[in-house]
């Protein structure tokens, strides 16, 4: 498995997916040391997803680049791979063949993806359905095995695209514990998208807050929490608080984003773009960076 | 006159039709010995119903001569014409034809099922012609198709290929319709090329599919097979019975009849066994 991250910089990203369509969001900055664990949060329709396949290559941006070290992101690559909301696994295949594909792909020879998908299955602590047909898993031993499929790439990036959302809350809470734990030992950086405020606090180090059509990012909150992070720790729960504060302010900001239509500002900082110029002209990833 | 959401209908239909085709002749959820048992047990019972009847018919003076129409007789006509070597000979001819003629189906159905399931305008434009030409007996084809060709051999390829080709393009269809587009992405983002996502992805995908209408064209054209032998060639299945009739050796006939049954029967427990171990999809 792969023992370090890598540096992430965005830099001015914006995009449309036609000519004829709005922004989706634009001039967004980003910023993240190797290792580092972000959340970007947002609402439905504002563009974080968009961002997270962008940063996969998966979609190619309207302008503005992803860099990770000194790597331009053009295409996909075993070096930043993506788990998507769902887990989308093969169902002709067992679960050791779902996790191996990506090495398949790849051309790896039969002993190296034979250890290596060992080695991811037991990660997930899947060793007793190895060779189960993945039809006959729950849940969130399908999200598992997915989580497996990305991690034997040994990538420096993992990308999360609200992959727990479908589970149940018992199920939800164990994989975000597993995977931070895992995430943490692997000493890669993880960049996951998520409407769940809590999944923000519990799995990452830094909370990106996005709002607003086209998207923005508004706020970039450090999470600074040591130790095991549990639900109910006062220290969660105010971080909690702070990133809710945070987001009602972004998306009072912005009229599109607000569900009891709240007055929307006047002047200067209403005006889309507004914001992400601060972003660009102090340097800093959001007007309240702590 | 079909509508324009027939296609969809008919692919939906196909699926479903696969999934009782699959389930009906397996016994699914019985044990190997109740299957056994089954499989056995039914048989003797169409034997025995067959036997009945003849000897029913036997008595009667006025149909006396049906007697040698019974299991018996047929059975016993049938280790002579093996020892003959008639039946292997009429096999191979009808086995010949009807694997040409399948592979025809398959080589230009596949193509053209590919083009419904993933090009709309394809699809729609399609779809009215098709239905209408799907409606037509296969059998229907033969005067024009003894015109068209040189040989026979050659029009009851065409009459085979005619047949099996519906089938083939619309299961096709209905498999790439079932294919999940999120599957390209996962495999993209794993780093896979066009070329495995075809071969690995894809055609994986529709194995079921494209199996479970081999299956329905093979029955189809097995159907079409042996009429159509039965005028202009001295070989295969259809001229064995037809021959049989006319030199009055009905034991002969019927043997034959018992031949054509056991193979189409064979024929498709091999295609069964394909989709069992090709197919993914989980039924309740």
């Amino acid at each position: 498995m792969a023992k370090r991250g890598v540096r992430i910089r965005i830099q001015g990203l914006t995009h449309r997916y036609s000519a004829r369509s709005a922004l989706t969001f634009e001039r967004v900055e980003v910023e993240a040391q190797a290792g580092e664990a972000l959340a970007i949060i947002g609402r439905s329709g504002c563009g974080k997803s968009t961002l997270l396949h962008i940063v996969a290559g998966l979609l190619r941006p309207t302008h503005g680049s992803v860099r990770l070290d000194d790597t331009l992101v053009e295409g996909p690559s075993p070096r930043w791979v993506m788990m998507f909301q769902a887990p989308h696994l093969f169902p002709w295949m067992q679960v050791a063949q779902n996790v191996g594909i990506g090495l398949r792909f790849a051309h790896r020879p039969k002993d190296e993806i034979r250890r290596r998908v060992a080695d991811a299955i037991r990660l997930v602590e899947l060793q007793e359905f190895a060779d189960a047909n993945v039809q006959d898993l729950s849940g969130g031993q399908q999200q598992r095995v997915a989580l497996a499929r990305s991690l034997v790439m040994e990538p420096e990036l993992l990308l999360l695209d609200e992959p727990f959302s479908a589970l149940d809350a018992f199920t939800r809470a164990a994989l975000q514990r597993d995977v931070r734990s895992i995430v943490k030992r692997l000493g890669i950086n993880m960049v996951i998208v998520t409407h769940d405020i809590d999944e923000a606090v519990l799995m990452s180090e830094r909370a990106l807050i996005m709002a607003g059509r086209p998207g923005k990012i508004f706020h970039d909150i450090p999470i600074d929490l040591n130790g095991p992070r549990e639900r109910q720790d006062p220290a969660v729960q105010d971080m909690r608080a702070r990133l809710m504060k945070a987001f009602e302010e972004a998306t009072r900001l912005q009229p599109g984003d607000s569900d009891d239509e709240a007055p929307v500002r006047t002047g200067a900082e209403s005006r889309p773009g507004n914001i992400a110029k601060t972003v660009v002209a102090t340097g800093n990833l959001g007007p309240t960076r702590a | 006159m079909p509508g324009p959401n027939i296609i969809a209908t008919e692919l939906a239909g196909a699926d479903t039709a696969a999934t009782a085709v699959i389930d009906a002749p397996l016994g699914l959820g019985k044990t190997t010995r109740q299957a056994a048992f089954n499989f056995v047990a039914g048989l003797a019972i169409l034997f025995a119903l067959w036997w009945l009847g003849i000897e029913l018919l036997a008595r009667s003076s006025s149909t006396a001569y049906f007697a040698s129409f019974g299991p018996l007789p047929a059975l016993r006509a049938m280790g002579g014409m093996w020892r003959s070597g008639q039946i292997q000979s009429a096999v191979w001819s009808s086995g010949w034809r009807l694997a040409t003629g399948l592979l025809i189906a398959i080589a230009v159905g596949a193509p053209i099922g590919v083009l419904i399931g993933r090009v709309r305008i394809f699809r729609e434009l399609s779809n009215a012609p098709f239905q209408l030409l799907r409606m037509i007996s296969p059998l229907s084809w033969e005067p024009i198709a003894v015109i068209v060709f040189i040989g026979w051999d050659s029009a009851i390829i065409f009459l085979i290929t005619i047949a099996a080709v519906w089938p083939v393009i619309f299961s096709t269809a209905a498999g790439l319709a079932k294919v999940d587009p999120n599957w390209f992405k996962v495999a993209r983002n794993l780093g896979a090329s066009r070329w495995q996502i075809l071969t690995q992805i894809i055609v994986r995908a529709i194995t079921f599919d494209v199996l479970t209408g081999l299956r329905l064209a093979l029955g189809v054209a097995w159907i079409v097979l042996v009429p159509a032998e039965f005028f202009g060639v001295t070989s295969g299945l259809g001229y064995s019975i037809e021959n049989a009739r006319e030199s009055i050796n009905y034991d002969q006939l019927m043997a034959m009849v018992l031949v054509v049954g056991a193979i189409g029967y064979l024929l498709d427990g091999c295609i069964v066994q394909l989709i069992r171990r090709y197919g993914w999809q989980r039924h309740s």
